[in-house]
C-alpha cells in the first residue's frame, strides 16, 4: 500500500483521528528534526522539507544542515558559507523554474565555530574567554570529542529558534554513533557540570588536599596519565566553572525546546533491515521520551511495477522461450535499424532483461517484507521512491519534496 | 605523515595483522568486515573480529549468539568480541598495573567514565590499547576491526599523537609510544574504506583517504567498492534494447508473452541508468584515491538480507578480488 493509500484507508475508519500530513506537519510545527541512521539521505529529506515549506506556506525557513554533499551545499549556495545563515538567492529558484511564496534559508554546522561563540557568550570576563579559548584541552573537546558535535547542533538549534526569526527550522542531525547522542547531549552536559564527580576532581589540585573517597581514584589517573596532565584537566574545569550556571541553564532550556510541542521528529530510513531496526529503535525511543514523532520517511524505496506478479510471469516467458520469442521479434526490430534483427543478440537482451527484473523484483518483495513488518506507526508515514539520479538541485529536491508530501 | 608506497611493496591486505574496517553508514561496513574475517579464518589463520560501536550487529552475521568482550569462536577459527572501554580499563588494570579493584570498580567506574568525558583520547587509547595487546600479546594471526564509520575514524586512529600532545609523562605515555610503532608499521596496520559507487560515500572516502594521509600514520591499504551493479548490456545490445522498448516492437512481445512487458523493461532501464550514475562515482574514486591503493568490488546482492550465507557470499567475492 503507497502512503497515500494507507491514509485513504485511515480515513476510511470512522473513529481515525483528523488525517495529519507532511504538508500539515510543516505548517503547524516550529522545529522538524530529521534523524536516523546513516547513509539514508537525511540530508536531502531535511532539505527537501524545507524547500516544500517555503515554497507552498509561504514561511521563512532555515534548513540547518550538517555535512551536506558538496553540490547540494552549492545548490543551497552554502559553499563556502558555513556557520552563519544565508538566504538561497532567487536567482537559484528561478534557475530551477520554481516560484517560491516563502524564503529558503540555509545554515551548515561548524562545531568549533560555534563552541568559541558559546565561549565567548557566558565566560565571565575577557581574561577567562581568552584562558578558554586558548587552551589545548578545550581545542581538542571543541574540534574532535564527538560527543561536543551532537550538543552543539542541538544548542544552535536553540539559539537560533530563540531569535524568533523563522517559522520553520529544519535541522538535519549530525551522525552520530548511536541515533540517540543528540538526544541525550544537552540533559548529559548539564549533568557533567553539575557533577560531584568535577567538584572531586576539582579539589584536590586545587587545594592540594585528598580525602580519603578520591585517594583511589587520583593514584590509578596519576599513574595512567601523569600528574600534569590531570593538573591541566583540572585547571580547564576551573575555568569553566565560571560558566557552570549560564551552561547549565542552557542545556536545560534545549532539552526543553526539543520536548516542546512545537518540536516534532522526523525519522528517516529506507526499508533495507539494518537501517530500519536502528530507525524501529529510534522512534520507539521518542515515544518513550514522550517526544513527537510526527513523520517515518522511507527513502529510495524501488518502484511498485517490480513487485506485480504478472511481470514474474512476462520475465519467466521471456527468459525461457527467449529464443523463440527473438526469432519472432527479429524482422520487426531489423526494419527499425541495420543489425538490431540479430536473433542470438535479441534472445541475449530478453534474457538479461528478465534477470534483472527476477533480480531486482527480489529485493522489492523484502522491502515490502520490511515494511510491513514495521512496529511502529507515525502519524505520517511517507514512502520516497528510488530515484535513478542524484538529487543535487533545487528542482531535484523539489521533485523529492513533492513525494514526501504524497 | 604515511608515505606511498609503490603498489608492489604494498602489504597484501590478508598478511597485516592489524585491519581497521570502516564506512560511511549504510555502505556495508559490517558486511565487509565479517568477510573478511571469514575469508582470512579459510585462509587457515586464526582471527579474532572486534566490533567497536556495540550494537551487537555481528552477531547477526555469524548467527552467533549475542558477542561480548570476552571473546568467543563463532565459526571454526574465527573468535568475535564487542568493545568495552570499562571492561577493557579493568582488565588493563587487573594485568598490568597489578591494581586490586575488581571489587570496588563501581565508583572507579564512574570517576573513569566522567575523566573519559573529559579528557578526548582516553577511549580511543584503551580502545586501541586492547586492539594493539590483542595483536602482540593475543594468540591471533589477524585482528579484524569493524570501526567506526568514516567520520569518527580518524579520530580513533589519531588519538595516540593527540594523546601524546597532552600528557607528556605517565602510563599512557609510555603505552602510546609502542601502540604508535605498531600502528604506523604498514607491514602489520592497515585501514580497509568501503564505500559504494554513490555521490556522498565517494566523496566521503575521498575525503577519508586525505585525512588518513595528514592526520595518522596508519596506511589505507585498500578500498572495497560494495554494490556494484552487473553491467547488462554491451553497446550493440542496447541499441537492441532501445529498439525494443518503442511502440512496435513492445507491442509485438506484450502478444507473444500474453501479458504486459513495460514493466519488465522499465526495471532493466533502471538498471541501465543506476549503472551509468554509479561508474560516473568509481571513475571519480579512481581519480581521487592514490593510484596504489588497490580498489576491490564486491557484486550487488539481490537479497538485501544478512546472515552468515551472506556474509559467506561476500568472502567469496573478497577473496577473488584478492586472487584466491
Amino acid at each position: 500500500m503507497t502512503a497515500r493509500a494507507q491514509r485513504a484507508a485511515k480515513n476510511a475508519e470512522p473513529t481515525a483521528p483528523a488525517d495529519p500530513t507532511m504538508d500539515g506537519l510543516l505548517a503547524t510545527k516550529e522545529i522538524v528534526v530529521a534523524c536516523g541512521p546513516g547513509g539514508v539521505g537525511k540530508t536531502t529529506t531535511a532539505a527537501a522539507s524545507a524547500l516544500m515549506a517555503a515554497v507552498n506556506h509561504g514561511s521563512k525557513v532555515l534548513v540547518l544542515t550538517v555535512d551536506p554533499a558538496k553540490r547540494l551545499a552549492n545548490a543551497l549556495g552554502l559553499d563556502g558559507i558555513g556557520n552563519t545563515e544565508h538566504r538561497v538567492p532567487d536567482s537559484a529558484f528561478a534557475a530551477a523554474g520554481i516560484k517560491a511564496r516563502g524564503e529558503l534559508w540555509a545554515a551548515m554546522l561548524d562545531t568549533k565555530e560555534s563552541w568559541d561563540s558559546l565561549i565567548r557568550q557566558h565566560a565571565p570576563d575577557e581574561q577567562t574567554r581568552d584562558e578558554i579559548l586558548a587552551n589545548p584541552l578545550y581545542q581538542n573537546i571543541a574540534g574532535r570529542f564527538v560527543q561536543s558535535h551532537d550538543y552543539i547542533a542541538m544548542e544552535r538549534l536553540y539559539e537560533i529558534h530563540s531569535t524568533g526569526e523563522y517559522d520553520l527550522i529544519v535541522v538535519d542531525t549530525p551522525p552520530t554513533r548511536n541515533a540517540l547522542d543528540f538526544l541525550d547531549a544537552p540533559e548529559r552536559l548539564a549533568d557533567f557540570f553539575s557533577s560531584r564527580l568535577l567538584r572531586w576532581l576539582i579539589v584536590p589540585y586545587r587545594s592540594k588536599l585528598i580525602n580519603v573517597a578520591t585517594k583511589p581514584f587520583y593514584q590509578i589517573s596519576d599513574r595512567i596519565l601523569g600528574t600534569e596532565f590531570m593538573g591541566d584537566i583540572s585547571e580547564f574545569f576551573i575555568l569553566f566553572q565560571t560558566m557552570y550556571d549560564g551552561f547549565v541553564e542552557r542545556s536545560k532550556a534545549v532539552g526543553r525546546l526539543l520536548s516542546d510541542r512545537r518540536t516534532t521528529f522526523v525519522v528517516v530510513s529506507t526499508l533495507e533491515a539494518t537501517p530500519l531496526r536502528e530507525a524501529e529503535f529510534f522512534a520507539q525511543q521518542l515515544t518513550e521520551r514522550k517526544l513527537h514523532l510526527g513523520a517515518i520517511v522511507l527513502n529510495k524505496v524501488l518502484p511498485d511495477y517490480l513487485r506485480g506478479r504478472a511481470g514474474t510471469k512476462v520475465a519467466e516467458a521471456m527468459k525461457d522461450r527467449a529464443e523463440d520469442l527473438a526469432a519472432a521479434l527479429a524482422p520487426g526490430l531489423g526494419g527499425i535499424g541495420a543489425g538490431l534483427g540479430d536473433p542470438v543478440q535479441i534472445a541475449r537482451v530478453l534474457t538479461e532483461v528478465a534477470d534483472s527484473f527476477l533480480n531486482f523484483q527480489v529485493v522489492a518483495l523484502r522491502e515490502m517484507e520490511e515494511r510491513a513488518s514495521l512496529a511502529v506507526a507515525p502519524d505520517v508515514l511517507a514512502t520516497v521512491p528510488f530515484f535513478d539520479t542524484d538529487i543535487h538541485d533545487l528542482s531535484g529536491l523539489l521533485r523529492l519534496g513533492e513525494t514526501i508530501w504524497g | 605523515m604515511g608515505a606511498p608506497v609503490p603498489a608492489d611493496r604494498m602489504t597484501p591486505l590478508l598478511d597485516r595483522r592489524l585491519v581497521f574496517v570502516t564506512g560511511k553508514g549504510g555502505t556495508g561496513k559490517t558486511t565487509v568486515a565479517s568477510a573478511l574475517a571469514l575469508l582470512a579464518t579459510s585462509q587457515g589463520k586464526k582471527v579474532l573480529i572486534c566490533e567497536l560501536d556495540a550494537k551487537g550487529e555481528l552477531a547477526d552475521y555469524y548467527e552467533s549468539p549475542p558477542i561480548e568482550f570476552k571473546e568467543k569462536e563463532v565459526q571454526p577459527g574465527l573468535f568475535a568480541m564487542t568493545m568495552n572501554t570499562e571492561a577493557a580499563l579493568r582488565e588493563y588494570l587487573k594485568l598490568q598495573l597489578h591494581i586490586p579493584i575488581v571489587g570496588r570498580i563501581g565508583p572507579v567506574a564512574k570517576a573513569f567514565d566522567f575523566l573519559a568525558t573529559a579528557a578526548p583520547g582516553v577511549r580511543e587509547i584503551l580502545t586501541l590499547g586492547k586492539l594493539c595487546f590483542e595483536v602482540r600479546d593475543g594468540d591471533w594471526d589477524m585482528v579484524v576491526v569493524d570501526a567506526q564509520a568514516t567520520g569518527h575514524i580518524v579520530g580513533l586512529l589519531a588519538a595516540p599523537q593527540a594523546v601524546n600532545g597532552l600528557v607528556k609523562v605517565g602510563l599512557i605515555r609510555t603505552q602510546t609510544d609502542w601502540m604508535l610503532e605498531m600502528l604506523s608499521d604498514p607491514a602489520m596496520t592497515g585501514l580497509l574504506a568501503v564505500c559504494t559507487p554513490e555521490e556522498m560515500p565517494v566523496s566521503e572516502t575521498i575525503e577519508l583517504a586525505e585525512r588518513v594521509r595528514g592526520e595518522t600514520t596508519v596506511q589505507l591499504a585498500a578500498v572495497v567498492v560494495n554494490r556494484v551493479l552487473p553491467e547488462l548490456f554491451g553497446r550493440q545490445e542496447e541499441a537492441v534494447f532501445e529498439a525494443l522498448t518503442t511502440a512496435d516492437p513492445l507491442a509485438e512481445l506484450d502478444g507473444l508473452v500474453d501479458g504486459d512487458a513495460a514493466p519488465v523493461l522499465d526495471a532493466a532501464r533502471l538498471a541501465v541508468t543506476m549503472r551509468r550514475t554509479r561508474s560516473s562515482h568509481l571513475e571519480r574514486l579512481r581519480g581521487g584515491i592514490d593510484p596504489d591503493v588497490p580498489l576491490l568490488y564486491l557484486p550487488f546482492l539481490f537479497t538485501r538480507s544478512h546472515g552468515l550465507r551472506t556474509t559467506k557470499q561476500v568472502a567469496g567475492s573478497l577473496g577473488e578480488e584478492l586472487g584466491f
